[in-house]
């Protein structure tokens, strides 16, 4: 079934699932399916918006890959050193603002809340996520997520996904 | 202040540095009197960041906020960001242009030099009112600091003491500065990543060949850096800049493996899906692929692999400083090497897999030393002494830093300390 075939609130709900299920691995520790939410040659930026604005292009995280996803994965397991902490994601405002020659583009708010070991939680970044999905073979991917953080002062450091 | 304990760096064979300087509000304040506005030169801005006149930014001295400006001449100026009025702010964005520097208050107004030029009501309205007959415009400028700039990098002092920029800097770091700011640049783009910890730790970090590669799997298993690699660590004539530079592919794989057997961060298993993050091109004439350059107090300068960028550190208390980030490229980078850099940022910055974890690094010494601030750490790798060395197992540089501080500071040389 073509995406044109679809109704506006099955659009809706399909987007919005993908993003729910995004957000679930990641904050649920699945994050060797975090790639699996991606096409191949895809595109993830954490773009902080103090750059975004400027236009310039620097980005804190970039990944032009399937590839790039999962090996940013495999140093968060083994190869580099920070302190436990956990992730909780809240989404809203999740928009669909077009669908364009099978191309979506979505516009969402999130908001990262991080744990540390000591139990605390605080607010780790506030942003959008402006994304592109595809459908492949009947499931929603991710063509492009581009996540502008609002929080350009990164808190110690990033090495789990947004 | 007679009470704050000594460093003891001519201890034998080690120095031996007490916990309080990284705790203690006293020797915070200490600081920004004494090396923040003692003798010294901070790093403010690039050049490429205020290319058009009345291109401002606004940003730090030690905690004292500063007015970076291009003038009308050409020239950078750097002043003071309070207004003489009654002590607002006068720039209150991070960025912007502007013809002149009117503080919103009162709208006091300055110009590109910080001198006072105008404000409401200087005369009254209406025969009533108005500022004091002898008032006079040039008593209430913007307090100017001393700039000087090398290569793009501009520096500002509130001392009019310390010696000129070149001969502070000394031979050696303008020489790693020209090596690396030898043409034009192009801002690609700014980070932050504020650390929960004292500013002299991140000093310490980037002074330390000995941690880079058994913190940094990345650095050590991807043969970016390692310590058996040709390299060293020079200093300035008073010890108080570093440069630690290696050279990537000038050690034996298999020697590594021996020297590194039992080392977390050489692991042989470890295999990226997409290399492409290690692409690279050679663009010096020399074989140096790493350098990083610190400069006392506030700004590293680094070249890892092809990224390029300046960190400056900013204080915020004893146990707080951001890293203000910004990575550039060379103004005629093609598309290709732009592609390169914007790729290899993954390697640095906030979440760079080999810097993130300096972060850390950081944060867990800040959390044992809680109440310690009379023991005191012990630095001796590679001899104990502030000098400078042909290879890179050695924390001698570090005690340079040290020394440094303890002169600035005027910390006595001659105090004992136990354990």
């Amino acid at each position: 079934m073509h995406l044109e075939d679809r109704s506006i609130t099955e659009m809706q709900y399909l987007v919005e699932a993908l993003q729910a299920s995004y957000v679930e691995c990641i904050d649920d520790d699945r994050l060797e399916e975090w790639p699996e939410h991606f096409i191949d040659a895809c595109v993830y930026k954490i773009l902080p918006r103090e750059n975004a604005d400027r236009g310039l292009p620097l980005a804190t995280i970039f990944c032009d890959s399937k590839g790039m996803l999962a090996d940013r994965i495999v140093s968060l397991r083994n190869a580099n050193i920070y302190a436990v902490h956990y992730y909780r994601h809240m989404l809203s405002n999740v928009r669909i603002k077009s669908i364009i020659n099978g191309v979506i583009t979505v516009q969402s708010n999130y908001l990262v809340l991080q744990t540390k070991q000591d139990g605390s939680t605080a607010i780790f970044s506030a942003g959008k996520y402006l994304d592109k999905i595809v459908d492949v073979g009947g499931a929603l991917k991710f063509m492009e997520k581009i996540v502008v953080a609002d929080t350009y002062r990164v808190d110690t450091l990033i090495v789990r996904p947004v | 202040m007679n009470e704050l304990p000594k460093i003891n760096t001519l201890a034998p064979q080690a120095c031996r540095v007490p916990y309080a300087v990284f705790t203690e509000k006293n020797y915070y304040e200490r600081e920004q009197e004494m090396l923040f506005r003692g003798a010294s030169w901070s790093f403010v801005g690039l050049d490429a960041e205020l290319p058009k006149a009345g291109d401002y930014k606004t940003t730090f001295v030690g905690d004292t906020p500063v007015i970076a400006v291009r003038d009308q001449d050409g020239a950078i100026n750097v002043m003071q960001n309070r207004c003489a009025h009654r002590g607002a702010l006068v720039c209150r964005e991070l960025r912007g242009n502007a013809p002149d520097l009117q503080c919103v208050y009162h709208q006091w107004a300055y110009d590109l030099k910080g001198n006072l030029t105008g404000l409401p009501f200087r005369r009254g309205i209406q025969g009533k009112g108005g500022m004091p007959s002898d008032f006079k415009l040039e008593n209430h400028g913007l307090r100017k600091l001393r700039v000087e700039t090398i290569r793009g990098l501009i520096f500002a002092s509130f001392s009019d003491k310390v010696e000129g920029l070149r001969e502070y800097l000394g031979p050696m770091v303008c020489e790693t500065i020209e090596r690396i700011l030898c043409r034009p640049i192009e801002v690609l783009g700014d980070q932050r990543q504020y650390v929960h910890g004292n500013w002299k730790l991140y000093a310490e970090n980037t002074r330390d060949p000995y941690h880079a590669s058994l913190l940094h799997l990345f650095h050590t298993t991807f043969g970016l850096y390692r310590s058996s690699q040709q390299g060293g660590i020079k200093t300035d004539d008073q010890h108080r800049h570093s440069m630690l530079y290696a050279m990537k592919g000038t050690s034996n794989e298999a020697n590594d493996k021996a020297i590194y057997e039992g080392v977390r961060a050489f692991n042989t298993d470890f295999k990226l899906q997409d290399p492409s993050l290690l692409a690279g091109r050679p663009e010096f004439d020399d074989p140096i692929s790493l350098v990083i350059l610190a400069v006392f107090p506030n700004l590293v300068l680094q070249q890892i692999a092809n990224t390029l960028a300046v960190r400056q550190i900013v204080p915020y208390g004893p146990d707080a400083f951001e890293l203000v980030w910004t990575q550039f490229g060379y103004a005629d980078d093609d598309a290709q090497m732009r592609a390169i850099r914007l790729k290899q940022a993954n390697l640095i910055g906030p979440a760079g897999v080999i810097s993130m974890e300096d972060g850390e690094a950081v944060e867990i010494v800040q959390r044992a030393i809680t109440n310690d601030q009379d023991k005191t750490s012990y630095i001796a790798m590679g001899g104990g002494k502030a000098e400078d060395a042909e290879h890179l197992v050695t924390e001698g540089s570090i005690i340079g830093f040290w020394e440094h501080y303890q002169s600035l500071m005027g910390l006595d040389t001659n105090w004992k300390m136990g354990i």
